[in-house]
């Protein structure tokens, strides 16, 4: 850890304040402009300045890891004299039990969480999107095929498809834990989505739409589904979070992102033995789990009350 | 005399509900609608307006509804109940278009104005993006909304109500049809804004030369814009007739009610007559004539025997027994002094 590596965390750190100060101007000027004559003054949510805050500094941390830290992640240092080393200036985050350097860990750690986290989700919300729009839109068969299967899929635990595809493959390359975490987390979002198109559909602009010559396909993605984005951007705002912690629970059970490719979870599997002398091994990374997902939640609930198109336009 | 753009006959559009009963909203309607004149339609709320208008387009939720099979509706020669619906889409919006009554509820609040005027250009013309921008920018002016260019990308809750229905009227003649079919398109306006809009739509039907079917309850509204005017009771034609006809000399005794219920400057009365009693339900019409149990002339044969719609005038028709039997009309009894 030299000067340079200090300067690159203090830069993030800067660029993080900077970062969140500007998205909440910016927010606010657009909220202003949009409720502007209506007398409803936008309220900022305690909080949400900081979670923004975290975030981008996680996001920057992540995406800069090579900058900011002075080790590859798996690399032993010292096996003799650096064992379980407490946090120093030359190691801000400790080393572990191999003599690797918690902060270099965390950070490309992040990494995995993070692009884990979003990848899931993203794919979560396309299918739970899908699905939700179809069934709400065409009603009918369609709709009750789909709800069967959200029900089944809602009544399973997650927990358990997950440990059992896990234990049917030896080794779950990251893709197929993307994939299989994306795919087990859509149901909640298709009824949510198709909840509000149920709604949609019957609102007066569809019935217009079609007046004016538009096909399904036409009406739900151009006229439909861009009513459904804020719900939807909110869920998955919130779904990040979810995932990221279940990720962490079969990264601990040994099912989730295999050593020695860096998962926050794992992390904290990997030190759990050194739970009471090297403390920092598991401390940290478990901290960042707590904040990333406090802040994705806190994110969440801004964004549900900002974007809430009751409390707006009316 | 020229061809009707619109042809429409024995128009039946039925309502099935889940206990098995069935509504029959439309029940046998027939008019034409020529090019260039404005046919008001007029009747209380549930008699069966706003299904015949959306019966044109094709719109009704199917199921529960369903229009009967022996229904005509030809708009430009081409029977629409049997268009394919591909080339339905190709005619709603394109040649027959429709204006609803909610500025604020038919457009879509997360689509720029710009966009949803456009929207019609892209889709029957195939018009790119610049393009429709283009042609949505020459509506704005055409609807006369004041600064187009800054209004474009307005969303529609940062318009007034009559802007509103500017665009709305905007989104429906983007592709210039040759009817428009305006379901009380000036119920939800102030009177100020109502006129404006009235008066818009005089002048781009003079402007573009399409067939407007207005479609109200308002009398004073049809009074002042339509040509011809069809009354509707129970799912059916009641009246029908050119608008001076009509409001001169009226026929059938709902038609007489209904001027009666309107406050009126240049005849002083006392008080206003109402219409005892409401429309009934659409799966239970009344046997015989079904305007009979509110009717002050009703006899016997009313109660029993369906009239049917028989001319009186050229041009001027009606579904009533005292056609037949004038004789039977108890003076004064409709509130209408004549």
């Amino acid at each position: 850890m030299n000067g340079a590596h200090w300067f690159a965390i203090v830069a993030a750190i800067a660029w993080s304040a900077w970062a969140a100060q500007w998205l909440r101007l910016h927010f606010e000027r657009r909220q202003r402009r949009a409720t502007a004559g209506t007398g409803r003054r936008f309220v900022r949510p305690p909080g949400t300045l900081i979670a923004i805050g975290i975030l981008v500094f996680f996001v920057t941390v992540a995406v800069a890891a090579p900058l900011v830290t002075p080790y590859r992640p798996s690399r032993q240092l010292d096996i003799v004299r650096l064992q379980n080393a407490p946090p120093s200036w030359g190691h801000p985050l400790g080393t572990d039990l191999y003599s690797r350097d918690t902060w270099s860990r965390l950070a490309y750690g992040a990494r995995v969480s993070l692009a884990v986290g979003l990848l899931a989700t993203l794919l979560a919300a396309t299918v739970g999107a899908a699905v939700g729009a179809a069934a709400g839109y065409f009603r009918r068969w369609t709709d009750a095929v789909l709800m069967r299967v959200v029900d089944v899929g809602l009544a399973i635990p997650r927990i358990f498809i997950l440990l059992v595809a896990a234990a049917l493959t030896a080794h779950l390359p990251l893709a197929a834990l993307v994939l299989l975490l994306g795919l087990t987390s859509w149901f909640a979002t298709s009824r949510l989505v198709r909840a509000e198109v149920l709604t949609l559909r019957e609102r007066d602009f569809v019935a217009s739409a079609r007046a004016l010559g538009g096909g399904d396909w036409r009406i739900i993605f151009r006229h439909v589904l861009p009513n459904v984005a804020a719900p939807l951007i909110v869920s998955l705002a919130l779904g990040i979070g979810q995932v990221m912690l279940l990720e962490a629970a079969l990264s601990f059970l040994g099912v989730g992102v295999q050593p020695p490719t860096p998962s926050w979870g794992n992390m904290i599997a990997e030190g759990r033995d050194q739970l009471a002398t090297a403390p920092w091994t598991t401390l940290f990374p478990g901290l960042a789990i707590v904040l990333v997902v406090m802040a994705l939640n806190t994110v969440g609930d801004t964004l549900r009350d900002a974007l809430d198109p009751r409390a707006g336009a009316s | 005399m020229t061809e009707p753009v619109l042809r429409v006959r024995d128009l039946k559009t039925y309502f099935v509900s889940e206990g098995g009963g069935t509504a029959r909203a439309v029940d046998g309607v027939s008019f034409d609608l020529y090019p260039g004149e404005t046919l008001g339609l007029v009747g209380e709320s549930g008699c069966g307006k706003t299904v015949t208008s959306l019966s044109l387009l094709r719109l009704v939720p199917e199921p529960p509804g369903h229009i009967r099979p022996g229904s005509l509706i030809e708009l430009e020669g081409r029977n629409l109940l049997t268009l394919s619906p591909r080339d339905l889409r190709a005619v709603r919006g394109n040649r027959l278009a429709m204006i609803f009554q909610e500025p604020m509820s038919a457009l879509n609040p997360v689509l720029t104005v710009g966009d949803q005027i456009g929207e019609g250009a892209i889709v029957h013309q195939g018009l790119s993006r610049r393009a429709a921008r283009a042609r949505a920018m020459e509506m704005l002016q055409l609807v006369g909304i004041p600064d187009p260019e800054l209004r474009i990308d307005d969303y529609p809750h940062q318009l007034s109500g009559g802007m509103r229905q500017r665009v709305m009227i905007a989104m429906a003649l983007v592709c210039h049809p040759q009817v428009l079919i305006a379901d009380e398109p000036t119920t939800a306006l102030d009177v100020t804004i109502q006129a404006q809009i009235l008066e818009l739509l005089d002048r781009l039907q003079r402007e573009l030369g399409m067939a407007i079917m207005l479609i109200t309850h308002d009398l004073g509204v049809v009074a002042g814009t339509a040509d011809r005017v069809l009354v509707m009771y129970a799912g059916q034609v009641v009246e029908g007739g050119s608008t001076p006809d009509l409001f001169h000399r009226p026929v059938h005794p709902y038609t007489e009610g209904l001027l009666a219920s309107v406050p009126r400057l240049d005849q002083p009365r006392e008080r206003l007559t109402g219409i005892p009693g409401t429309v009934p339900a659409a799966s239970a019409w009344p046997t015989g004539c079904r305007f009979h149990p509110r009717c002050p002339h009703a006899w016997e044969r009313c109660r029993t025997d369906e009239p049917p719609l028989v001319e009186i005038a050229p041009g001027h028709s009606a579904r009533c027994w005292l056609v037949e039997e004038p004789g039977r009309r108890r003076p004064g009894a409709s509130g209408v002094t004549r």
